[in-house]
């Protein structure tokens, strides 16, 4: 028989500080994450994977001086015993000794200890399906009945982290995070359909109702309808909106725009910060405390980068705005980037964004009732970086785009593939509405923390027809 | 010829596989697997010669899947202890019961031999792992500067990721395998900003990540010496170079670029899983379904496209798939058909009237114990024609042409049709010669046309294996490293877009 003694995530914090100092590390930041998940997969109407899994993280980040300076080290294991503690913290230390001064070095964080910090790490567990999983039977057992394929993925998972350091922190922040994404479609696999939302605990998501709005935009897709590639009037749902705000999301780096690689680069040098981007009141704000989208509300940083740091680790994070009616306000910085720019503030990355324009109200059903001719985009998918210098994207519609004529959704359209830039999207966009929690259909199963209005753009490039679907 | 780490073999690996399997069997699975899996892993990023960060990880846990009452349950956790194993095993078996509601296709495997106490090492020389990591910065450093100290250069970021991947499987057949898999993939780009205007552009090392240790960094099988001197003439040219007219081109493609375009338009394309819809809600299906084996047009006859697990420094290559099943090598698609798919043991089971044989092919794969095993791309390649032709006389067919080496920027639909590509050199080829480089080129195609257009295939000689390290499928996703070997290539009539008209400027 093995034994193993498994240490607390408490435990393993103050075994690994002390084990770093006793080395002779001067500084040391430890990230201990408890991850437990359980997930459903379906297709063509049956269940195909599942999983329950329970996984652990310890990093271990040792500071030592190095000349006139501080070097850092980092190491990381899953699942860390007493004695495997031992060896990740030697080589975090060793791994500071054998590197320079570190160009982003600052003094670790000084210490808080959170409220809650001896709890246990929260859990999940198919349990989360209790209710779920049955109405999902009944749903695929009713679309086999109506000869429709359902297709699709439920996924919570819990995160519990922990963070100490030898300057007093003692943080913990326990995060859930879930959502379903849903393929429908028609029997004879010629129409498509999607509909996805995240959630907290599943409490909120009915498998039926899914199904019955994929039935809906199905029953749209009766009438086909072929229209060329072209510059049409496009309106983008809050879903296909995030997936493409989530890039100019991931763009806000400030090291890159202050090297002048980035769309957010001034032609002349230095960055675009109080530059306007957009003629319109757009915003675009991150807030770890915003209800519904909560995120880890301190930096957590496992390595440096030209927006964050691991001797940031553990920074309070304070809401704030990327850019304010339409003027690009801040870039992702870290203490040492921020220095580097001059930026205005210290502003590290943040798990959440809200996208929205000020005053925008109505839904996507309000910018259809406006439109005269033009395209309903549900989502869009394989979006990747065609010009870095404009953000220049391409990628494809996908599983729903529908034609719009006086008003109304009068049936569906064929795919295409799209050349857009998403920093050109703000300043063109001409009507939007109000910002709702949303799930990207590309981005969302690893970033699912959006808030995104519908907008209406008259000239989205559709570059080409694809004959997907 | 190097042997799998001691310290994974200390692990007590077939003891906690007795214990899982014999509780799965207990509680009524008709088949029950066990995976304990290493993974290690270091990240060097270094930012203008300058390190940026750096970190090594490991990921050690263990998972079971089991087979009961016709209905898959997988579960995995972290303690390597028996106790733990046996919990494993019966929350993958409480797991099928609770799924079992919802499950309407009773799980049948395909028959395999069994490998009793197996063990594979992939082909490298130097574990990275292995070496001290002040070694390793200084080479990346060395290569950083030659960059930065060339004119023209402003900035310089050198990567370098190197995995060692121990993994043992057992199952209740009998089978039980233990493997180590090495693999690095290093990443190195010149920029140029010009001062006045602020338009920018970078310049990417060529190299792609290979099945190799870190002898690949110091030239084994990459010649880093004579790269890393052209790279900022390369950057220059380019910066300088006229923007492209769009229209329609004949393209030499340089296997730096089209291993890519394989991967995504051949790789995903012939992947059953998609085929038959279970990527649906992801990653997507794909246009050449199972109707179409032996019949459909994929492209000119003188394509060849293998799939295979067993390519000496192959990303995809394995001694045994995580279902047990050994390496093989395949046709995918002859003389331009559709001729065969990448399967997994139950895909292989259910369609084997319509395939014609009754084995996987074993592309079975599981990205770390924590995630289930599902069908990943084997190594699928182009294969050169015998005495066929060099990439100077391919370029020697165009009289109106554009030359692409490396790759950059890519994109499929979700049906494997429409791709757009994109690359780091594109050279304008006039009258059977190189004629400079051109900018803001883009090429867009559908996939049985593009393949169709296929002229000529280069020999052996052009033949250059490329790859990728990240690629993504499944929910939750899983990330798969795969190789695609090629020769160059002619294909006539693509269609090139001029990626500064498409931005609308």
């Amino acid at each position: 028989m093995t034994t193993v003694i498994q240490l607390t995530p408490q435990d393993t914090i103050e075994r690994a500080l002390d084990l770093a100092a006793a080395e002779g590390a001067d500084g040391c930041v430890v990230l201990v994450a408890e991850t437990s998940s359980a997930n459903l997969r379906w297709a063509n109407n049956t269940l195909t994977t599942n999983g329950a899994m329970r996984g652990s993280s310890v990093t271990v980040i040792a500071t030592v001086g190095a000349g006139e300076g501080t070097a850092a080290g980092v190491a990381g294991r899953s699942s860390a015993t007493e004695a495997e503690l031992r060896d990740l913290v030697s080589a975090a230390v060793a791994a500071a000794r054998a590197a320079g001064p570190a160009e982003d070095a600052r003094p670790l964080v000084d210490g808080t200890v959170s409220p809650g910090w001896d709890e246990e790490p929260d859990e999940t567990s198919v349990n989360v399906y209790e209710k779920f999983a049955p109405a999902l039977g009944e749903a695929l057992s009713r679309a086999g009945k109506e000869n429709r394929w359902l297709y699709g993925f439920a996924d919570h998972e819990v995160i519990t982290l922990y963070v100490g350091s030898s300057t007093g922190l003692r943080l913990r922040q326990s995060l859930p995070r879930g959502f379903v994404t849903a393929t429908g479609k028609s029997g004879d696999l010629s129409q498509s359909a999607w509909v996805g939302a995240a959630t907290r605990d599943f409490s909120d998501i009915d498998p039926l109702a899914i199904d019955a709005e994929l039935t809906r935009r199905l029953g749209w897709a009766t009438r086909t309808i072929a229209v060329d590639a072209g510059r049409h009037p496009t309106v983008l749902t809050p879903a296909a909106v995030a997936d493409l705000a989530t890039y100019v999301y991931w763009r806000l780096e400030g090291r890159d725009a202050y090297e002048g690689r980035s769309v957010f680069s001034k032609p002349s040098g230095g960055t675009r910060i109080g530059d306007v981007l957009s003629p319109h009141p757009v915003g675009l704000r991150s807030d770890p405390r915003l209800a519904g989208l909560e995120s880890f509300p301190f930096a957590v940083a496992r390595s440096s980068g030209g927006s964050s740091s691991v001797f940031d680790n553990g920074l309070t994070l304070s809401a704030t705005d990327w850019i304010r009616g339409g003027k690009l306000e801040n870039l992702m910085q870290s203490r040492f980037t921020a220095d580097l720019t001059g930026a205005p503030a210290v502003t590290p990355p943040i798990g959440n964004y809200v996208l929205s324009v000020d005053g925008a109200t109505g839904s996507v059903d309000d910018l259809v009732a406006g439109l005269d001719r033009g395209l309903l985009v549900t989502c869009l998918w394989y979006i990747r970086v065609v010009e870095p210098q404009t953000l220049l994207l391409t990628g494809l519609t996908r599983d729903g785009v529908y034609l719009v004529e006086n008003g109304e959704v009068t049936g569906a359209v064929n795919n295409f593939r799209f050349n857009e830039s998403p920093v050109d999207l703000l300043a063109r966009f001409t009507a939007a509405g109000a910002t709702v929690p949303s799930f990207s259909r590309e981005w969302g199963d690893e970033f699912s923390r959006t808030a995104t209005p519908p907008l209406l753009v008259p000239d989205f490039n559709m570059s080409s027809v694809s004959q997907a679907n | 010829m190097p042997e799998v780490d001691a310290s994974f073999l200390a692990l007590p690996r077939h003891e906690l596989a007795s214990a899982a399997l014999q509780r799965a069997k207990d509680l009524g699975a008709t088949f029950a697997e066990f995976r304990l899996e290493r993974i290690r892993s270091e990240s060097i990023s270094l930012r203008d010669g300058v390190l940026e960060s750096a970190s090594d990880d490991e990921d050690l846990g263990l998972a079971v899947r089991v087979i009961h009452d016709g209905t898959w349950g997988f579960a995995a956790g972290v303690a390597l202890s028996t106790d733990e194993a046996v919990r494993i095993a019966e929350q993958a078996v409480h797991l099928a019961q609770v799924s079992r509601p919802i499950n309407s296709e009773p799980i049948e495997l395909a028959d395999e031999p069994v490998y009793d106490d197996v063990t594979w090492v992939s082909e490298y020389e130097i574990d990275p792992l292995s070496l001290p990591r002040a070694e390793k910065v200084a080479l990346l450093t060395d290569y950083s500067n030659r960059l930065l100290q060339a004119e023209g250069v402003s900035h310089v970021t050198a990567h370098v990721t190197s995995v060692n991947e121990c993994k043992f499987y057992a199952n209740s057949e009998g089978t039980s395998t233990t493997q180590q898999r090495v693999r690095i993939g290093p990443d190195i780009q010149a920029i140029a900003v010009d001062a006045e205007t602020g338009r920018f552009d970078s310049m990417a090392s060529c190299v792609p990540p290979a099945g190799r240790g870190w002898e690949y960094m110091t030239g084994t099988g990459w010649n880093w010496d004579e790269e890393l001197a052209q790279i900022p003439g390369w950057l220059a040219e380019k910066m300088a170079a006229p923007s492209v007219e769009a229209g329609a081109y004949d393209l030499v493609i340089d296997p730096t670029n089209l291993w890519l375009t394989i991967h995504e338009s051949i790789g995903h394309a012939t992947e059953l899983d998609r085929a038959l819809g279970y990527e649906a809600n992801y990653a997507g299906t794909s246009f050449a379904t199972l109707d179409k084996l032996n019949t459909l047009k994929y492209g000119s006859p003188v394509m060849h496209v293998t799939g295979d697990r067993i390519a000496e420094h192959g990303l995809s290559t394995v001694g045994y798939d995580d279902e047990g099943v050994a390496g093989q090598q395949w046709d995918l698609v002859k003389d331009g058909i559709l001729v065969g798919y990448q399967v997994d043991r139950r895909m292989a089971k259910v369609n084997e009237g319509v395939l014609g044989t009754s084995r996987s092919n074993g592309c079975a794969y599981a990205d770390s114990a924590g995630h289930i095993p599902i069908q990943r791309m084997a190594n699928v390649s182009l294969q050169p024609v015998p005495d066929g032709p060099s990439t100077e006389e391919l370029i020697a067919k165009v009289k109106n042409g554009i030359y692409i080496v490396g790759d950059k920027s890519w994109s499929i639909d979700m049906q494997r049709y429409n791709f757009q590509f994109t690359g780091q050199r594109f050279y304008k080829i006039t009258d059977g010669k190189l004629d400079g480089q051109l900018r803001d080129v883009a090429y867009q195609a559908t996939t049985t046309d593009f393949w169709g257009s296929m002229e000529a295939v280069g020999g052996p000689q052009t033949y250059v294996l490329g790859g990728a390290l990240n690629c993504g499928k499944a929910q939750p996703a899983q990330s798969g490293a795969v190789t695609h070997g090629c020769p160059s290539a002619l294909f006539r009539g693509v269609r090139i877009l001029n990626t500064t008209q498409e931005a609308g400027r």
